[in-house]
């Protein structure tokens, strides 16, 4: 029998001082990007969004005009060809006609909205230095702990949110995805931090960095989903209040059209679905390897069912009549309250195997 | 009533050939033969609205069995919470509250959600099915009328217009009909679909299997003993209800070395750093004898069965001497670490009842390290103070009389019932000894030894179920991702002998990358025939 009691933990102080003056930075450049975008929301121009991706047909072509409906016998007309390789002749010059109904694609503008995407930017390079660092100053994988995985969650979270800030022209979104994130930072930070150091023997797996990395990427996106699910009821009441000839104001008054917001929100529930369901068959390999069952009904593996069942449910509500916008996406917020909950609830109110907090 | 029967359409467009799973609204039941009954019955269950209430009373039922102990997951915490709860323990054991996930009504809820997905799925793989064997179907009258459409001249003869069409359309699966080509693709989004609630079918089979199968056993192995796979090897047993306990696989191995290490200073003195420990095994009496280092992640892999280990602890070791001097106990002891005591403190009991002129018992307590700690009421007692054992301890209290044998008992309990307290010891290091009070006998703690917790399951499920769970998500993938699409080209004379080309689609889902792709193929037909040189028509100038 042997006892080797190791020296102390090897962890680089340099680095892990580094890591957590990152923390701050980056929670204030999260902070400044957060305030920006609401003021965008709120004073910005309604400004109509180009080569939107979400959109049919917006981004057929390169330098493409925002359509703009010529209604042609019910259809719209739109020469998407505007900018012919030099050298065509008239004569067989493309006639295009796009009959989806398409969601008015519009959202309040200004520059400060710019500015914060840039910020937003700058805050998510801290965010993965942060991680980095305290990675190679602990040198192992840096997700062991409930402060790591907050902080990674987020990176994800604004990863998700940049992509679709570039690709779906969603940055009206950026209010409601920094609040939560810049909320979960300072939980983190205040009450969940933990010093960088060792992992306990559990976690020393490689499944560590199959696992939980994808249980982290779909819990990112599975929060833009939540964002827009909620900026989209919002919009719909709007709507409905407008219909009903009341006056709004403010931001709700701004945004974007719901059924823009239905798209975006059931655009990351479909990339973060597959991804949580791989988390969970990679969890029950785990499980099986270190707890010796694959599946033992603890109160993280049932949370983490439940998640998936409310968004198989989200999916299955959308080919429902009746079901699909407003409902729908209530669905899809009580699947992010599920996911939340696996995450805080389970761990401090259960005691369960995932107890690692 | 008819509101269950209006499902469909509303959704993507894949979802609007759902089969018979899908009906349109029926008749309301009231007027119904006892056939009809079960048709519209069947409907019913097999709507996507039924469906979707499933899948939430699957997500709303699975919540207790986290809120409440489970006898799977803790059978001591569901005792201890009975014990506590003396009122409400029993109206939850009679909603089977301790048993969700084996319970009747959970066991309704999930086998109804498969009933329903295969009513769902079988009548649609059969419309798929057909649907794959059949042509892309005919060209529409009026192409503009679709989603997408585009219209453009070309000095390339008609056939030529379609032959570039078969190249630029090359993924689709494209048929002629008269002036016209029509191309359908995307197929693997249905295939997706049913492969992956047929997947699922597949898990809940295994999953039950596995059940029902397997078997998993709890025990606990001192350093340097074995462990022989037979039911009465194992501390607790527990197999599935058509395990067959005669026929264990006849594997049996030793612990030979057990190594903890542990972090000694710093924020997180005390962590355990690693566990592992050394076997020699083999699979049946007389085989090969192979090696394995058994740690946290790294099971043995024996005769079907996984060995895990679960956790570890210390045994020490006693040699007794009763009252008439001889030596009637010699060996080491496991001594049960206290649950979230950093310091590793064990408690345990010492059961000597073949000791003359009295039996003998002690209760005893392991310190790895023996030192002080204040506790919350402010007393400074001896406690560990830390989890390896650098300063090893026992202190005992001994009892002498009846330790009540013919009674079953645990082996870390002592009866006392029937016993008289003889007196606590000093603290002992290794080495000491300790001679009870009117020569009653005298014990020495002689050392001690490692021991391992181990965990056997035999799962004959688990593999199935990795196989349909990797195909379901491959499924979904695929149900997802994929977009089926259908595509038209159709070419015909226009004016000053040019030909017409009309290009459309129509996606079957909201992507608007169909659009995109509509675009983008039809670009490159009327660039690849602006580039064929003039057909041999004779008006066919290009200015
Ligand atoms: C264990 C229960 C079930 C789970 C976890 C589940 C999960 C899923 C998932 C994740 C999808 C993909 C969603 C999409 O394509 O947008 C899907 C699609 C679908 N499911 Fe299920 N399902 C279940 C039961 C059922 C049942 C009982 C039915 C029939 C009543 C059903 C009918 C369908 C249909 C028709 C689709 C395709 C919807 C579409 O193409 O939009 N499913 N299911």
């Amino acid at each position: 029998m042997v006892y080797q009691l190791a020296a102390e933990a090897a962890v680089d102080q340099d680095l892990a001082s580094l890591s957590d003056h990152l923390i701050i930075a980056m929670i204030v450049a999260y902070a400044v990007a957060l305030f920006l975008f609401a003021l965008e929301a709120a004073y910005g121009r309604r400004t109509a969004l180009k080569n939107n991706r979400l959109v049919p047909l917006a981004a057929g072509a390169p330098g493409a005009a925002a359509p703009a409906p010529a209604a042609v016998g019910g259809s719209s007309t739109v020469d998407l060809d505007a900018d012919p390789p030099s050298g065509a002749s008239g004569g067989d010059d493309l006639e295009v006609s796009v009959r989806d109904s398409e969601p008015r694609a519009s959202a309040s503008r200004s520059v400060l909205g710019t500015v914060a995407l840039v910020v937003s930017v700058a805050g998510f390079l801290l965010n993965l230095g942060q991680i980095a660092t305290r990675g190679l100053a602990a040198d192992r994988w840096p997700w062991g702990n409930m402060f790591e995985f907050v902080v990674a969650i987020c990176l994800c979270a604004v990863a998700a949110f940049l992509y679709a800030a570039f690709r779906y022209q969603a940055r009206y979104l950026g209010t409601f995805v920094l609040l939560p994130v810049v909320l979960l930072l300072g939980i983190a930070a205040r009450w969940l931090y933990s010093e960088a150091g060792p992992l306990v023997p559990a976690l020393h797996s490689y499944w560590i960095a199959i696992h939980v990395s994808a249980a982290i990427v779909a819990t990112g996106a599975f929060m833009v989903s939540g964002a827009a699910a909620i900026t989209y009821l919002v919009a719909h009441r709007t709507e409905v209040k407008r219909a009903a000839g009341e006056r709004v104001a403010g931001i709700a008054a701004k945004l974007p059209s719901p059924e823009l917001l239905d798209r975006v929100s059931h655009r990351f529930v479909v990339i973060a679905f597959p991804l949580w369901t791989f988390a969970i068959i990679a969890g029950a390999v785990w499980a099986d390897e270190a707890w010796g069952r694959f599946w033992g009904w603890d109160p993280k593996e049932v949370w983490s069912f439940i998640t998936w069942v409310v968004y198989a449910a989200y999916l299955h509500s959308r080919a429902t009549a009746g079901w699909k916008g407003t409902r729908s996406a209530w669905i899809g917020v009580i699947g992010f309250a599920c996911l939340m909950f696996n995450f805080f609830g389970v761990n401090y109110m259960f005691s369960g195997l995932h107890s690692y907090a | 009533m008819a509101t269950t029967t209006t499902d469909g359409g509303a959704g993507t467009g894949a979802g609007e050939d759902r089969g018979p799973g899908a009906p349109g609204g029926g008749p309301a039941p009231g007027a119904l033969s006892p056939a009809g009954w079960a048709r519209w019955t069947w409907r019913v269950l097999t709507s996507m609205r039924t469906a979707l209430i499933l899948l939430f009373l699957l997500a709303l039922g699975a919540i207790p069995g986290s809120m409440l102990p489970q006898r799977v997951v803790n059978p001591d915490e569901v005792a201890q919470f009975s014990t506590e709860n003396p009122a409400v323990a029993p109206w939850l054991d009679r909603l089977y509250l301790f048993d969700v996930y084996s319970s009747p009504w959970y066991a309704a809820i999930y086998l109804l959600l498969f009933v329903s997905l295969t009513g769902c799925v079988i009548p649609r793989a059969r419309a798929h099915l057909r649907l794959m064997r059949a042509r892309p179907p005919r060209t529409p009258r009026h192409l503009g009328r679709m989603p997408y459409s585009a219209r453009f001249t070309t000095g390339a003869a008609p056939e030529q217009v379609l032959e570039q069409g078969r190249t630029v359309f090359k993924r689709y699966r494209l048929e002629r009909y008269g002036d016209s080509l029509s191309g359908e693709t995307g197929y693997l989004r249905e295939a997706g679909n049913v492969v992956f609630h047929v997947a699922l079918l597949g898990l809940l089979v295994a999953l039950a299997a596995g059940y029902a199968f397997g078997y998993r056993g709890n025990m606990l192995v001192v350093e340097g003993d074995g462990f022989a796979n037979t039911l009465t090897s194992y501390d607790s047993f527990y197999p599935g209800v058509a395990a067959d306990e005669d026929d264990l696989a006849p594997f049996s191995f030793t612990l030979h070395d057990f190594q903890a290490d542990f972090v000694e200073d710093g924020g997180f003195s005390g962590q355990a750093e690693s566990f592992s420990g050394e076997l020699t095994y083999r699979d049946a009496p007389g085989a090969e004898e192979r090696t394995h280092t058994l740690e946290v992640n790294e099971p043995l892999s024996v005769g079907g069965v996984q060995v895990y280990l679960l956790g570890h602890g210390y045994a020490p070791e006693f040699e007794v001497r009763d009252g008439e001097g001889e030596v009637v106990f010699d060996q080491p002891v496991p001594f049960l670490p206290r649950n979230g005591d950093p310091g590793r403190t064990a408690d345990g009991v010492v059961k000597v009842p073949d000791a003359l002129p009295e039996g003998l018992g002690f209760e005893g307590v392991f310190l790895p390290t023996a030192g002080e700690r204040t506790g919350e009421d402010g007393e400074t007692g001896l406690a560990s103070t830390f989890p390896a054992p650098k300063d090893p301890a026992v202190t005992l209290t001994a009892y002498t009389g009846d330790l009540n044998m013919r009674q079953a008992q645990s082996v870390y309990q002592l009866d006392t019932s029937r016993m008289e307290e003889a007196g606590e010891s000093e603290v002992l290091r290794p080495g000491d000894s300790w001679e009870l009070p009117d020569g009653a006998g005298e014990v020495t703690f002689t050392g001690y030894e490692d021991f391992a917790t181990l965990q056997m399951t035999h799962n004959p499920g688990r593999l199935p179920a990795l196989l349909f769970s990797s195909l379901a998500v491959l499924g979904l993938l695929g149900t997802l991702f994929v977009r089926p699409r259908r595509a038209w080209v159709r070419a015909s004379a226009g004016a000053n002998g040019r030909t017409v080309v009309e290009v459309a689609g129509l996606g079957k889902t909201e992507s608007t990358a169909n659009g995109q792709e509509f675009h983008r193929l039809a670009t490159e037909l009327r660039d690849r025939l602006r580039d064929v040189p003039a057909a041999d028509g004779p008006a066919s100038s290009k200015e």
